[in-house]
């Protein structure tokens, strides 16, 4: 019964979750917007076996001094801030002005744009591996990713400063660019979307039927 | 002796003051201000003209301008819905090119009753010859009409509607449909596919050996397992940012079982961080499961999979800070992963490790290509758990699942082909309405 209520409850509720996008009377038109409030109360309750989880890992780090305790010392002393911060605002805790607020915008915003901003410096080393070119489809693929980079950074300015009048109204770096983005490169995303599509509808097929169950803890 | 000026005593103050005035250009200055003045007396008077006075400078415009009524008013109740929503449409006033014509209001009141007034429940702009009211209710009968709204500066400043009204539509009732006919073709799509599935699970039950193509990346899961192993590091699994109601998410965590049962019998160190607390327990049953099913209940430690924090980027830093610290041999990226992917793989691919990424997300595709060993893309994420496993019903449905794609791209060759020849518009059919 462990296994074969769950497999119930989600064929059941896949089914129904077909039919409301096929039928659009009442009482299938709430149902997708039923289902989602009750996944969004779950996982509310969950997020404190997450927080409390987070909480005791770092506890038994620092208790038994383990390798990096250190830092969980900082995960604890945040994790009460915020929620201390939190509690204590009340329910208007998100105000300009609280103590949340300004933790959060002092401390939480530049720690979080600082990482989104080792981005850049990623994409420069990843780049330079993947544009090398060690075969001739990387060097198709060194050769796309140049022209489309002086298309998009306008490079066609300069080369109408030089070449002025012949080159007239044209900007062929631009054009070959749109050409390589709109043909290429969508055709290449479609084909990659189109198998998605197939693979979701296979994969939620699976799982309704009961085929698939390793998602409900071990295999078959 | 003292000498009067008689020329000033006999002219008096004003002559002197004339003369003056007139030897100089101020004089001119002093005429443009009297006229200023003039005028603002004139414009203060203007704007004190009593309503009366206004409404007759409006009145005489609508003498010289009324705007022709729209004709031709339809309604209909909109197909495809879940009811409350009737479609109203109009033939333009003739009037609507000229540019005099501001908007057309839709005014609705229920048929049939006499104390019912028209009450305004809605407004198109000029060009615009239809319009949707959404707050109807089902089973009463509406009839509209519609206003063709003019808007007029008097000859005061002020500005007045000057309106013409329609003749009443015809009466309508709005109601649900109990199949939306736009999707039929997603049905389709959904139904053939669904057969196609079910046809070579059958095939699969009954022992017909299904041929599926080998994916390099997880034909690498053994391989990476088997590396940790050798070195004596971790096996880190990351099942993405979102949560459990993302398919990839769950096509993830069934890779996890897989890859746990392997971790298991090769007595390797897992680790799972993940970033929400449904996943961390979803993804504790199933390595426990994977553990038990390897034999190896006792290597089982529910801190395995550990939750690290909702936040993308907090996420993304508390795992740079693991595979710097733990400098993991083997890290898995399975499920949907955002712009934190690159952030991810190249720490990773720093530190040495081997790595196998799988997403459905297009954008973050060309980034795990870059920064990792192996990458599955799109379907082959949905079909890894299958692939892996190699029981055959769920290789049947990845067969089922490869027919069906054969069919989409039959359908495209087929489709380019007329529709490159004008026969038919064969793109229509596939056409779907965004609600």
């Amino acid at each position: 019964m462990r296994r074969e209520i769950p497999l119930v409850i989600t064929g059941v509720v896949g089914i129904i979750m077909v039919i409301q996008y096929f039928v659009p009377h009442s009482p299938f038109d709430k149902l997708d917007a039923l289902f989602s409030d009750w996944f969004f109360i779950l996982a509310a309750c969950a997020i404190w076996l997450g927080a409390l989880n987070l909480l005791k890992l770092s506890f038994i780090k620092v208790s038994k001094r383990k390798k990096d305790w250190p830092y969980a010392i900082i995960i604890v002393v945040s994790w009460f801030a915020m929620a201390g911060a939190g509690f204590y605002g009340g329910r208007g805790f998100q105000t300009p002005g609280t103590n949340f607020t300004w933790m959060y915008d002092y401390f939480y915003t530049p720690l979080s744009a600082t990482m989104f901003a080792l981005l850049a410096f990623f994409v420069a080393s990843a780049s330079y591996r993947a544009f090398r070119a060690r075969s001739f489809l990387a060097t198709l693929l060194l050769a796309a990713g140049f022209l489309v980079m002086m298309g998009r950074v306008l490079f066609d300015d300069l080369l109408i400063g030089v070449f002025g009048s012949l080159l007239g109204d044209a900007r062929p770096l631009a054009y070959v660019s749109d050409i390589i983005m709109n043909y290429l490169n969508t055709a290449g995303q479609r084909a990659i979307m189109i198998g998605i599509a197939l693979g979701t509808v296979s994969t939620a097929l699976r799982i309704m039927l009961g085929i698939e169950r390793s998602y409900l803890g071990g295999a078959d | 002796m003292i000498v009067h000026d008689r020329r000033d005593s006999s002219r008096g103050f004003f002559v002197p003051l004339v003369d003056y005035m007139l030897n100089r250009t101020s004089l001119s200055i002093v005429l443009l201000l009297l006229l200023f003045t003039v005028s603002l007396c004139f414009a203060q008077d203007a704007e004190s003209i009593p309503d009366s006075v206004a409404a007759a400078d409006s009145m005489l415009i609508e003498e010289t301008f009324t705007p022709q009524p729209v004709s031709g008013v339809t309604t209909n109740d909109t197909p495809n819905d879940k009811g409350g929503s009737i479609q109203v449409s109009w033939e333009l006033s003739p009037d609507d090119a000229s540019g005099l014509i501001d908007h057309y209001s839709v005014e609705r009141k229920v048929a049939g009753a006499p104390d019912s007034e028209y009450e305004i429940i809605g407004e198109s702009t000029a060009g615009s010859s239809r319009a949707t009211d959404n707050r109807a209710e089902d089973g009463i009968e509406y009839t509209y009409r519609i206003a063709v709204v003019s808007l007029m500066e008097s000859v005061s400043g002020g500005m007045s509607e000057i309106v013409s009204y329609s003749s009443t539509s015809d009466g309508v009732r709005s109601s649900a449909q109990w199949f939306n006919s736009t999707r039929i073709v997603v049905l389709i799509f959904v139904v053939v596919l669904s057969l196609l599935i079910m046809y070579y699970i059958s095939q699969a039950k009954a022992g017909k050996s299904l041929f599926i193509r080998k994916i390099a990346g997880l034909e690498a899961v053994d391989e990476a397992v088997g590396r940790a192993t050798e070195m004596g590091r971790k096996i880190f699994f990351i099942p993405g940012t979102q949560d459990m109601e993302n398919i990839q998410t769950i096509a993830g965590v069934t890779i996890l079982g897989r890859v746990a049962k392997l971790a298991a019998e090769y007595e390797c160190q897992l680790e799972v961080p993940v970033a929400r607390s449904l996943v961390m327990i979803v993804g504790r049953e199933i390595v426990k499961e994977a553990y038990m099913n390897a034999g190896r209940p006792d290597a089982f430690n529910e801190d395995m999979v550990r939750y690290l924090t909702d936040d993308q980027f907090g996420y993304a830093a508390a795992i740079d800070g693991m595979i710097v610290r733990d400098k993991p041999a083997t890290i898995f990226y399975m499920g949907a992963f955002y712009a934190e992917s690159l952030i991810l793989a190249e720490t990773g691919n720093y530190m040495g490790a081997i790595q196998i990424a799988g997403t459905a997300m297009p954008a973050q595709l060309p980034f795990f290509v870059a920064a990792c060993d192996y990458t599955l893309i799109g379907e082959e994420l949905f079909a890894a758990s299958a692939y892996l496993s190699k029981e055959p019903k769920l290789l049947g449905s990845l067969k089922g699942q490869d027919v069906g794609k054969g069919l989409m791209l039959l359908a495209i060759l087929v489709g380019v082909i007329i529709q490159t020849l004008g026969v038919f518009d064969f793109a229509s059919l596939f056409e779907i309405p965004v609600d």
